[in-house]
């Protein structure tokens, strides 16, 4: 990401240092990850310092300080799925793409998270892929869940 | 300002308004273990250990006196039997993390804490935030800051501010309870700069030392 669209994202939030983390959270949905120079260049246009912006970064789990594959893999392991067996779905995630969670692949397709509860138990065990749930997967459906998203 | 009359131990003290009861205290004499304080910092209360009683009706209120201000005719007591207890445990279980910290091991030894009673879970810095926050508020050069949250905490020196400005200060090595600084810093530097790593002056090696 270049220093233009930073610059304009910054803008757009009127250069606040108190607007930090919504632009950050910008940066982080358009480029998937927050790259060192970005959160420079965000710290010299606010004039907070970098030290206070990487506490920022590093704190919450929104954002990543590592490239991010194309597609991102949330395995719920909330209480709801974790009865409904999202444990062996994880573990069929992780032999399908060779990835634990927290990993990208080196083609950059895939990034594997865990997350504790999406708010539809419902539906669990529950896969989210860029934000779309699939519910009520099976170990055999997983293959299928995976190969839509190439 | 005003002038306010509290009772400290038994004590009458005067403080001007908005100071902190810590400062009260220790104006007057009395003293109160503390760990995250410092004098030409804002107040931060994050160890906890400078915790107090204070009487407002029963039962009595335990409270945070580096961050809180003194009240006209506020009744604090610094010792009891209540807030050994807590600041024993909290010794214990700072020194699981900093089980070598010459600091703890005095307080320790003052409130009958049991170094081993916690599992040892060394990471050395127990996020008093002294470095980190004399580097933002004395020096303005937040060189060191914070990364990562919870248990997972720890500081971390900006490179291109740390490899500038360090070694003509460090001043925030000698200010660290567990002497954690040292060692996170010589090991970002050589990590970072390894040209300058071998030139630094003896004058962190003894900082080390004294430790
Ligand atoms: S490194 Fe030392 S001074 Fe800095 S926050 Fe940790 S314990 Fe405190
Ligand atoms: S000195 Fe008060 S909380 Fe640390």
């Amino acid at each position: 990401m270049d220093n233009k669209r930073i610059d304009q994202i910054i803008d757009k939030h009127r250069g606040e240092a108190s607007s930090l983390i919504q632009i950050l959270l910008d940066i982080q949905s358009e480029n998937h990850w927050l790259p060192k120079e970005a959160l420079g260049r965000v710290s010299e246009k606010l004039e907070v310092p970098l030290s206070r912006t990487m506490h920022i970064a590093s704190f919450y789990k929104a954002f990543s300080l590592v490239p991010k594959g194309r597609h991102a893999v949330h395995i719920c392991m909330g209480t709801a799925c974790h009865v409904r067996g999202a444990k062996r779905i994880l573990e069929t995630v992780e032999e399908l793409t060779g990835l634990k969670p927290g990993e990208t692949d080196v083609e950059m397709k895939y990034s594997l998270e865990t997350v504790n509860c999406l708010g539809c138990c419902a539906l669990g065990p529950v896969i989210e892929i860029n934000g779309k749930a699939h519910g009520k997967v099976s170990v055999s459906d997983t293959s299928g869940v995976l190969e839509h998203y190439k | 300002m005003n002038e306010i009359l509290l009772e400290i131990d038994g004590k009458e003290v005067r403080a001007r308004e908005g100071t902190t009861l810590l400062e009260a205290a220790q104006n007057a004499g009395i003293s109160i273990p503390k760990l995250c304080q410092h004098e030409k910092l804002i107040p931060f209360g994050g160890c906890r250990l400078c915790l107090v009683e204070v009487e407002s009706g029963s039962p009595t209120k335990l409270v945070v006196s580096c961050v809180y201000p003194v009240e006209e005719s506020l009744v604090v007591r610094t010792r009891s039997e209540k807030i050994d207890r807590i600041r024993k445990t909290l010794l214990e279980l700072l020194l699981a993390h900093a089980p070598n910290s010459l600091q703890l091991q005095d307080l320790a030894k003052e409130y009958g804490a049991n170094k081993d009673r916690f599992e040892k879970e060394a990471s050395f810095c127990i996020h008093c935030g002294l470095c980190v926050r004399y580097c933002a508020e004395v020096k303005k050069l937040n060189a060191v800051g914070f990364v990562d949250r919870g248990i997972n905490k720890e500081i971390s020196f900006i490179p291109e501010i740390a490899s500038k400005e360090c070694k003509d200060c460090m001043e925030c090595f000698p200010l660290c309870p567990t002497s954690y600084l040292q060692a996170a810093f010589v090991f970002i530097e050589a990590l970072a700069f390894p040209e300058a790593s071998s030139g630094i002056p003896s004058k962190k090696q003894k900082l080390i030392n004294n430790q």
